[in-house]
């Protein structure tokens, strides 16, 4: 038994994303019109092409019908998924396999979430009806046990891990800001990340990434049948899924310093592409920078930096635009805000449109090399599900 | 012998200033402290951790669980039974909600005294008044649990019984509607005349059943919400000599009908080292006078009380009169913009009744891992169905990092949560309670409560949070 990956069977031919904002005009039924007519303008192919679809939404709705209605559908397979924060990811992910699989010639995965009509800040899942001895703590607090237990871990005083984390924040910002889909398109300074009020332990506003509604999709059909639709598809290297047990929250000798659920993925993820360095390697990755530490310490769960390690790097700008590995080249999470079912799709858009070389002037990387990574996780440290993808824009 | 086995009282640890008062409003407060139940506190929580002060240590069988409060969680619905619950109490034992007005506990007592299966009373109250009353300062909250059974030599009684008399009438002193947090009072001279009568009366018959004459009593317990009432008879009965209890006023305010009990516990636990044969009186003034007459045993002179009150006295944190008011629904705060949580589910709650309720986790056999809470498949190594419960109500623990949310939802927030690494093995990530956020670093000692964390449709949703232990525990 073993985990085989779907190296260059599968290609997407087109994408679509909407500006992440809160859309007070739009509903959920909108953004996916949108999204799917923005993708459908990226692409030679039709909505008459397409054999099945996947939907990820977290809390958009119930069942494919939440996509057959607004997009009418007729007859067709469509499937909704869920898979916490890594929705979108997922949805591409079933996509992918149904299509390597030769079930169907074209799919689409849509990723959607319409969290601004809750009248509350921030995302609020619904817990199903339980004995109520569950957490009730926000992402926030669960992520800010990290930083204090990454700094003791490596010695990193206080200062300098300020320093580490507001980097990662105005890195993200200063790229966010050169991307017209994105919610925040402001630089800030390290300053101002520093003295903005902290919501959960160490963590200030601009540690967390906000929340916005925003959709996007992909089509994927098999590797041979890509350039009837585009002339420049991305072929699908790796896509590695792991969810946790759980374990880590009861685990004591869990620290709080790394995702193993991460690593995992990545390490699965790199099998499954050839990738044995992936900071030489890869041109770009998009990640899960939903709280600043969680960025972090990505870049060693990932690979990009030796453990205890990736603070330097931070502070070197090694994942700046024009680092050595630009990391969330879009602006991430920081920049868009977290629409959990969209979120895995809009970084994969970004590698769409580095890789094609369409991203605008002011953010296009040096590409170094064809391949980009997204990774998207969900959940908490100790308790989480993670998703990694390896794309390139060349077989073999 | 049947007599008291076993008995502890519970302090929360909030207090109020009662000079605050007085800095707000120009007028009302007082000298000293009030105890302040915790905004996650009720009844039942204080009640359920004198009970497990009681219990610490001592095994007994088929017991009987009486509860008496004025402030019941829950009407229609016994209070006991979650009590019964979080002592992890077997299912083949009653357990009583035992009426509901000031003189109740002390009914109850006097039952346990007397009836024949072992018996654990446990009383708890919360005071309330308006703003500048003199129930706001003078009441107190706070829990007693008395074990009440034949002595064996495991487990000898330290108190037993030598007579006792109630003196019974009808008059209106102090009334509260059902649902309503103040009370209210007649002109206080009236009351005062009436209990000193009742007292007296009682007082004298009470004696007379022990056999005893005035000046042998050596120790004087005197207590009811009528504060006058309850000075006077004290001068009264206790002849002038230096027998009368500490009342806790200047600490802990007056916990109703808890609180004879509550005094009690304190006087017996003042005694610990002593030969017995310390005679005892308790007198409960409430619509009525109950008096028991009360006499140590040799046993008092071993025994090992689990936390005594003279040590929940000094266990303080001082509680800004704002959030005392917000805590007793009496002004309404700007809650956290974020949706409230579902309210449990009965079916649910019920499955999980040992963990909810009894905090009891379970311990893989094979691998000895630890799960909290209780799984059925092991983290380690995957054996299914192979645990064993281990009950971690008592256990200690250890801070190894935490955090402070000022966003999640909480009755009070914001929330400081760790995550806690037991003595002898498992974690818990797990919120903290009874401490401020600059109070919390890691390396800091815990100890499991059984709390209140939000009510919602009515339903209260216990479970355990954990609370710093003093430095060095």
């Amino acid at each position: 038994m073993a985990s085989h990956g779907i190296k260059d069977q599968v290609a997407i031919v087109g994408m679509g994303c909407t500006p992440f904002a809160e859309h007070w005009d739009k509903g959920l039924d909108d953004l996916i019109v949108d999204a799917v007519q923005d993708c459908f303008a990226s692409t030679r192919a039709t909505k008459a092409d397409i054999d099945a679809y996947w939907l990820g939404t977290v809390q958009g709705g119930m069942s494919g019908i939440t996509l057959a209605r607004p997009l009418q559908l007729e007859g067709k397979p469509v499937t909704r998924v869920e898979n916490y924060c890594t929705t979108g990811s997922e949805a591409l992910r079933a996509a992918a396999y149904a299509v390597a699989s030769g079930a169907y010639d074209m799919a689409m995965a849509v990723g959607v979430e319409k969290v601004k009509d809750s009248g509350f800040q921030g995302l609020n899942a619904q817990a199903p009806p339980n004995d109520g001895t569950a957490r009730t703590l926000t992402a926030a607090a669960m992520f800010s046990m990290v930083a204090p237990a990454y700094a003791n871990k490596y010695g990193v005083d206080e200062e300098t891990m300020s320093d580490v984390l507001a980097a990662i924040a105005v890195k993200n910002h200063y790229n966010g800001a050169r991307n017209s889909r994105a919610q925040f398109r402001r630089e800030i300074t390290a300053e101002t990340c520093k003295a903005s009020p902290r919501l959960a332990g160490g963590l200030g506003v601009y540690d967390c990434a906000g929340v916005a509604d925003g959709a996007a999709c992909a089509i994927v059909v098999r590797a041979e049948d890509a350039y009837k639709y585009t002339d420049k598809p991305i072929f699908i290297k790796a896509l590695a899924f792991t969810a946790g047990s759980g374990s880590g929250l009861i685990d004591p000798t869990y620290d709080y310093t790394h995702f193993p659920e991460c690593a995992g993925a990545a390490q699965d993820a790199y099998a499954q592409a050839g990738i044995t360095n992936p900071r030489e390697q890869l041109a770009m990755a998009e990640v899960h920078d939903c709280f600043t530490p969680t960025e972090l310490v990505l870049m060693e769960d990932l690979g990009f930096a030796e453990r205890g390690t990736a603070w330097r790097d931070v502070l070197d700008g090694s994942f700046a635009l024009n680092g050595t590995l630009p990391v969330n080249p879009d602006g991430g999470l920081k920049s868009f805000g977290h629409p959990t079912g969209a979120s895995g799709l809009r970084m994969m858009f970004e590698c769409w449109l580095q890789l094609r070389g369409e991203a605008p002037d002011e953010r296009r990387i040096d590409l170094k090399s064809n391949l980009a990574l997204t990774h998207n996780l969900g959940g908490y440290p100790g308790e989480m599900v993670s998703f990694v993808s390896v794309v390139g824009s060349e077989l073999g | 012998m049947r007599g008291i086995l076993s008995l502890a009282g519970y302090i929360p640890t909030h207090r109020l200033d009662r000079k605050d008062v007085a800095a707000v409003f120009g007028n009302g407060g007082g000298k000293g402290t009030r105890a302040v139940a915790g905004h996650d506190e009720d009844t039942t929580t204080m009640g359920v951790e004198a009970a497990r002060l009681a219990m610490r240590g001592r095994s007994i069988e088929h017991l009987a669980l009486l509860f008496s409060t004025a402030s019941p969680a829950y009407a229609d619905k016994t209070n006991a039974t979650a009590i019964h619950a979080a002592l992890g109490r077997p299912s083949n034992e009653p357990a009583w909600d035992f009426g509901g007005g000031a003189r109740s506990a002390i009914g109850a007592f006097g039952f346990a005294l007397s009836s024949m299966p072992p018996t654990l009373l446990v009383t708890a109250d919360r005071r309330d008044g308006l703003a500048t009353s003199a129930d706001e300062v003078g009441g107190g909250d706070g829990a007693a649990a008395i074990l009440v059974g034949e002595g064996s030599d495991d487990l000898p009684a330290i108190c037993v019984q030598r007579g006792g008399a109630a003196a019974t009438d009808e008059f209106i002193d102090r009334w509260r509607v059902p649902g309503a947090t103040r009370s209210k009072q007649w002109e206080e001279k009236f009351g005062e005349q009436r209990y000193s009568a009742l007292a007296r009366d009682a007082y004298g018959r009470a004696l007379a059943a022990a056999g005893w004459n005035a000046d042998s009593v050596d120790k004087v317990i005197v207590t009811g919400m009528h504060a006058r009432a309850a000075k006077a008879v004290g001068a009264k009965v206790s002849g002038g000599r230096d027998v009368l209890v500490d009342d806790l006023a200047a600490t802990v305010g007056q916990t109703g009908g808890t609180h004879g009990l509550l005094l009690l516990v304190a006087t017996l636990e003042s005694l610990v080292g002593t030969a017995g044969g310390t005679k005892i009186m308790l007198v409960n003034l409430a619509d009525g006078a109950d008096v028991v007459a009360l006499e140590t045993t040799d046993a008092i002179a071993t025994y090992r009380p689990a936390r005594p009150i003279s040590e929940q006295v000094a266990m303080t944190r001082q509680l800004p009169y704002g959030k005392f008011l917000a805590w007793r629904q009496m002004v309404t705060l700007e809650p956290p913009r974020r949706p409230e949580p579902g309210r449990v589910s009965a079916t649910a709650a019920w499955r999980s009744e040992d963990w909810k309720f009894g905090f009891v986790g379970s311990r893989d056999r094979s691998s000895g891992a630890m799960h909290l809470p209780p799984a059925r498949v092991s983290r380690i190594g995957g054996a299914v169905d192979d645990m064993e419960k281990v009950s971690m109500a008592d256990a200690k623990g250890t801070i190894v990092t935490f955090t402070i949310d000022r966003m999640a939802y909480s009755p009070s927030p914001p929330i400081a949560f760790a995550i806690v690494d037991f003595d002898g093995g498992g974690r818990f990530p797990v919120e903290l309670t009874d401490c401020g956020p600059e109070q919390v670093a890691i390396g800091g000692r815990v100890e499991m409560t059984f709390r209140r964390l939000f009510t919602q449709d009515d339903i209260h949703d216990y479970f355990w949070k954990a609370r710093l232990l003093p430095a060095g525990a």
